[in-house]
């Protein structure tokens, strides 16, 4: 594999993981745009556990995923009691807060940033994203995916049906900060430096989008969206610079016309190996 | 029948209860009770609150006074998620199944009163072929003659097929009390001949129902009992054929009843 095709799967790795973590809350009907605070989380705990305490770096991507989870979990629950736009902007400051604090923190390396002596190379980074894939096919295939759709399709049915619909969310969210951490931390052992800069809002906001282009109706859409934004940036590198800006056109007159996204139940179905029947 | 009822169990109780929204009184000092095993119909002219008592009872609104009671136990202030549990689950008069699933996936909601375990939540049911939940759900919808729905996204669907896709739903819970708010509204004779036959199912079964309904041919045909709701008081109550002969009803109706 050439060292340029290794790069740009290996960010596809990354994307499709970050994916994920801001799926899963989607999935439920709430935007995180904090999800890099989480990646940071990941990255210093694992980063700090391998250094300084000489873990090695599977142990220490896990319990830092699981940190990050558990901040998510904590921040969540009072966090989650706002809806919409509120969510929206409550988690965008969490990310931010969190970004700034690793900024501040002197014992790993704080402004000037913290290198990583283990090394995670690319094998490893492929074979967690498609962990996380199949982590995520597996989940899909749950009671537990169903009550996410439900919850954001109709929370006052699903809550008078039984569904606990802030355990529903509070779990989504978890789950997502869980998958971020778990990425983050992966990403610096693989890049062997991480900086607080990095963990900004561009590295909130894209994953996002490529969910919302993917589609949220279906588990593929995340893994769709990475892949398109991913790829198709790589491809026009080449090209002459006007592209780019067809490509944003592109990407706003998409999304105006299948708001819904890429990848759709009723996608699904026109392919399918079977059509409908319906008798009345 | 009057001397059996005597001995049944009350199944649904509602003593006292109003509601006020904005200073105006939707429900005034209403009380009633469904016996066990009976179905009681909530009837009235537009906006006599009828609604808002199912409301009230699945803990969609709190009550401003007054109590509830689902099979002897008082759910006045209980949480709306568990009364499901206390054994009251309810349709909706404005259809309210969730559009980007499919039938089968609603109706798998529809169970998760009695499979709420963490276990159950993780199990990947769909990777096995005919799990057990969902010829559960199969054979609820073929109860209902429904069953070649089952893979449709519910958008698309009739309305008459929604309503009565909502109907199973609610039955799914394992819950003893449904309510039911307008189920024939928008069906068509065959469509309300089904439904008929569904609630008549339902009650051979034991199930309580407390059934809101314009229709009186239909309430004849399954009701024992109405009470009759005017500007969210009790105007009366008894059998049907009773009933429509009181003076405040006719009042009331102004000949609604005589409609269907
Ligand atoms: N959430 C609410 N906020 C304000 N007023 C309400 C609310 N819900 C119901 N009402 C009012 O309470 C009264 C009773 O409404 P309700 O929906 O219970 O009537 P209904 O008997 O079910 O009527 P219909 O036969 O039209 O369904 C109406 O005047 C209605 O406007
Ligand atoms: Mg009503």
């Amino acid at each position: 594999m050439s060292g340029y095709l290794t790069g740009v799967l290996v960010t596809l790795s990354f994307n499709i993981i970050a994916a994920y973590a801001v799926y899963l809350p989607i999935a439920a009907g709430q935007l995180n745009l904090g999800i890099a605070g989480f990646m940071a989380i990941g990255a210093y705990a694992a980063a700090f556990l391998t250094n300084e305490m000489s873990w090695p770096i599977w142990a220490a991507v896990l319990v830092s995923a699981g940190l990050a989870g558990s901040v998510g979990l904590m921040i969540g629950l009072p966090v989650l009691r706002t809806h919409g736009i509120y969510l929206a902007m409550a988690t965008f400051a969490l990310g931010q807060v969190i970004s700034a604090v690793f900024l501040n923190l002197e014992v790993v390396g704080g402004a000037a940033g913290y290198p990583v002596a283990a090394y995670a190379p690319p094998n490893i980074v492929f074979a967690a994203a498609a962990g996380v894939v199949g982590f995520m096919l597996l989940l899909s295939t749950t009671r537990f995916a169903l009550y996410l759709t439900a919850v954001k399709s109709d929370p006052t049915v699903a809550d008078l049906l039984g569904v606990s619909v802030r355990g529903i969310q509070a779990a989504a969210f978890t789950l997502g900060a869980m998958v971020a951490g778990f990425g983050g931390a992966l990403y610096a052992h693989h890049y062997s430096f991480i900086e607080a800069q990095h963990f900004n809002v561009m590295l909130s906001v894209f994953p996002v989008l490529y969910v919302l282009f993917g589609g949220t109706q279906t588990v593929l859409g995340p893994l769709v969206g990475a892949l398109f934004f991913t790829l198709a940036p790589e491809w026009l590198r080449a090209s002459a610079e006007w592209r780019y800006a067809l490509f944003a056109l592109f990407i706003i007159l998409f999304m105006a016309a299948r708001p819904q996204g890429l990848v759709t139940m009723s996608l699904f179905r026109l392919f399918g190996r079977r059509k409908p029947q319906v008798t009345t | 029948m009057t001397a059996k009822s005597a001995q049944r169990s009350v199944a649904l109780s509602i003593t006292g209860l109003s509601k006020s929204f904005a200073g105006v009184r939707a429900i005034d000092n209403l009380s009633f009770e469904v016996p066990e095993g009976r179905a009681v119909a909530l009837i009235g002219p537009n906006g006599a609150g009828k609604t808002t008592v199912f409301n009230m009872v699945s803990g969609v609104y709190p009550v401003d006074c007054g109590t509830i009671a689902v099979n002897g136990v008082d759910v006045t202030h209980m949480p709306s998620r568990k009364r499901i549990a206390a054994g009251v689950a309810r349709s909706f008069q404005n259809i309210r199944l969730m559009a980007h699933l499919s039938v089968l996936d609603n109706l798998l909601v529809g169970q998760h009163r009695r499979n709420a375990s963490i276990a159950a939540m993780l199990t990947p049911y769909r990777l096995v072929p005919s799990h057990r939940w969902k010829r559960e759900a199969l054979q609820a919808l073929a109860e209902s003659g429904l069953e070649a729905y089952a893979k449709e996204n519910v958008g698309a669907l009739p309305y008459g097929v929604r309503k009565r896709i909502d109907l199973v739903r609610a039955t799914l819970a394992g819950a003893n009390v449904l309510m039911l708010d307008e189920p024939a509204a928008g069906l068509n004779p065959t469509e309300t001949n089904a439904l008929r036959g569904d609630l008549q199912a339902l009650k051979a079964r034991g199930l309580t129902l407390l059934v809101v309904e314009h229709d009186m041919h239909f309430v004849d045909s399954v009701c024992e009992n109405v009470v009759v709701l005017n500007f969210g008081q009790k105007i009366a109550e008894g059998p049907l054929s009773t009933v429509r002969q009181d003076r405040l009803v006719r009042e009331a109706y102004l000949g609604v009843e005589e409609e269907a």
